[in-house]
């Protein structure tokens, strides 16, 4: 291991830029986190003090669990993001399969096509989705929404995933193939596990803006039955007075969910089990 | 008709030919090995063997059976792959297995099957292990092994002691060599190590730029190579190629074995100086710079000091020369 070499200055010097992003990282969350639990005017006479005896208050918890159907808008969101996400990972790694392991005519074409939606923002096309929308009576469902973040998700997952394809051993496909395994056989048996950490690299930068997303959710499902958190949490930010103490309750609460996916991918990440495969 | 046929196998990856036409024929229970340096096409061939690649043209049989168009897993082979390409989440019992578990066998037969494959390589005790914990030479071994399971027709090996250490490679080489006397089996391997060739084969395929140079038995190519190519390619050290004018010979180039030069410190046919001396202990390699015919390799048996820099004089035994024309074919005696 390289480790043992680097000099002890070096790694505090590298611990102290991460701890220092990771403070910053977390600060804003931080102030949401104590906020929350904080009355109305303590949030704005000291915005960075700890709750005290007198200033707690779960005032905004109890607003947000009474207004409106919160838990509601956590499983529609709940929903959304892990079907989006099950159609990205799966559309996705099939086609960085194809692209990286089949030799076919207009292959670097296709590749470069579908990598072209990571550099066009989908926004671009919202008129024509919601028209696209109407016209299919997808209008004010979950499936709308699935969709457009399966297409909103695949470009970035096809990219990172072809590389990724690229690097398994040509030697145990064909291994497989001389075996006897279908090629669905050597994709999902073979080829999925080995890249399971760059599948969950992909599944955490899709699930962040999908759960996050307020654009889609507001045009094309408004409907009270198919809100998102995001959505949801909104009827407490008005044009002229904005019900802070429920705001920030309703954004905690958002982080949880989301928290529990990435731990979940996260341990993907950092478990290999390439090991002893080929050489 | 033969275990392996051959017929005009050509393949072309766009513009660029890769095989450029092989016939070739390899009999039943045989051990053939393809033999060449880097990008001659060997594991091409292989694969196309292998039902990996389709050939651009021509026909493959195994068998008396054209297999062209059938899938690797119908061709009655089994292939061994450098990387040993092991399945990772599988234990080597189930890795050994899989091939008959795909092909429907009982599950008592597949046990017996490997367990009988086992013993032959004295896999017991590693059986209930995952390849991550074994080590490069078990590994190389399992995948043997899981070809052994399947009984095919035709092995393929595709460099499978590459990523060994020399003592393993020369412990795996002996294996497979007894191996393929125990089995019986038609065996294919490819490698661009010469004395693998020469050690494991019945019958030599010197390959180059993809086709092929020469085929025949291992003392056949080096008793009798047709052209330079297989007279250097085949026999360490490789070949001396001297200048036959300069020797007032008739033919182009004179080609001698590094053993069939008499080396001599008082007098000789071609004076020189030594530039480097290795001695392995069994034999002596001397490196001579002449004027003429630039830097000739000598070996000799046994030890003997020869210093740097000194004169020596080489005589190469005439009755041991190829020769070869200007184009590099072999000039037979008396053509």
């Amino acid at each position: 291991m390289a480790q043992a070499r680097i000099s002890a200055g070096r790694s505090i010097a590298a611990h102290a830029v991460l701890i220092t992003y990771t403070l910053i990282a977390l600060f804003p969350v931080f102030v949401i986190l104590i906020n929350s639990f904080k009355s109305r005017k303590a949030i704005f006479a000291e915005p960075l003090a700890l709750p005290t005896r007198e200033t707690f208050d779960l005032i905004g918890y109890t607003t947000v669990l009474k207004q409106g159907d919160f838990f509601g808008y956590f499983q529609n969101s709940m929903i959304v993001t892990v079907a989006s996400l099950f159609f990205v990972l799966l559309f996705g790694a099939m086609a960085a399969f194809a692209l990286s392991e089949y030799r076919f005519r207009g292959n670097l074409l296709t590749g470069l096509y579908l990598a072209l939606g990571i550099m066009i923002p989908i926004r671009l096309g919202t008129v024509a989705i919601l028209e696209l929308m109407v016209a299919s009576g997808l209008v004010n469902t979950l499936m709308a929404l699935i969709l457009v973040y399966t297409a909103q998700g695949l470009p970035l997952a096809v990219f990172i995933l072809s590389e990724f394809m690229k690097q398994v051993s040509d030697d145990l496909k064909n291994a497989g193939r001389v075996d006897g395994l279908s090629e669905y056989t050597i994709f999902f048996r073979l080829v999925l596990p080995l890249v399971r950490p760059a599948m969950a690299t992909v599944a955490v930068f899709t699930m962040i803006p999908i759960w996050n997303d307020l654009w889609f959710p507001l045009i094309l499902a408004p409907a009270e039955s198919v809100k998102t958190i995001t959505l949801g949490s909104q009827v407490f930010i008005g044009q002229f007075v904005t019900n802070w103490n429920a705001v920030l309750a309703a954004l905690s609460l958002a982080i949880l969910p989301v928290l529990v996916l990435y731990l979940i991918f996260s341990r993907q990440l950092i478990r290999g089990i390439t090991a002893g495969a080929v050489k | 008709m033969g275990a392996l046929t051959l017929t005009g196998v050509t393949k072309s990856f766009g513009t660029v030919n890769v095989i450029k036409g092989v016939d070739l024929t390899v009999q039943e229970g045989e051990f053939c090995v393809f033999v060449g340096p880097s990008g001659c096409g060997k594991s091409t061939l292989l694969r196309i063997i292998a039902g990996l690649e389709d050939a651009t043209a021509g026909e493959v049989a195994i068998n008396g059976r054209r297999v062209n168009e059938v899938a690797p897993a119908r061709r009655e082979i089994a292939m061994v792959f450098q990387s040993y390409a092991l399945y990772p989440h599988l234990t080597v019992r189930d890795n050994m297995g899989l091939a008959l578990k795909q092909a429907g066998v009982a599950r008592a037969d597949i046990t017996a099957s490997v367990d009988r494959a086992a013993d032959m390589l004295a896999l017991g005790p590693l059986l209930d292990r995952r390849p991550a914990e074994l080590s490069g030479g078990q590994r190389q071994r399992v995948a043997i092994g899981r070809a052994i399971v399947r009984r095919p027709r035709l092995f393929l090996f595709d460099e499978p002691l590459s990523n060994l250490d020399a003592a393993l490679r020369v412990a795996t080489r002996i294996e497979i060599a007894r191996l393929h006397r125990q089995l019986g089996a038609t065996m294919i391997y490819v490698t661009h190590d010469q004395i693998e060739a020469m050690t494991l084969a019945d019958r030599i395929v010197v390959l180059r730029a993809g086709k092929v140079e020469q085929v025949g038995a291992p003392m056949e190519l080096y008793n009798n190579p047709v052209n330079t190519f297989v007279a250097g390619f085949i026999g360490s050290p490789q070949m001396n190629f001297l200048k036959a004018g300069a020797l007032g010979m008739r033919s182009d180039t004179m080609g001698v074995r590094p053993e069939h030069i008499a080396l001599s410190r008082d007098s000789g046919q071609i004076a020189g100086t030594v530039s480097h001396v290795e001695k392995l202990g069994g034999e002596t390699l001397v490196y001579v710079n002449t004027p003429t015919q630039g830097l000739l390799t000598v070996r000799l048996f046994g030890e003997h000091d020869y210093a740097v820099d000194e004169t020596a004089y080489l005589t190469p035994d005439p009755a041991r020369a190829f020769h070869f024309d200007a184009d590099g074919l072999r000039l037979r005696q008396g053509g």
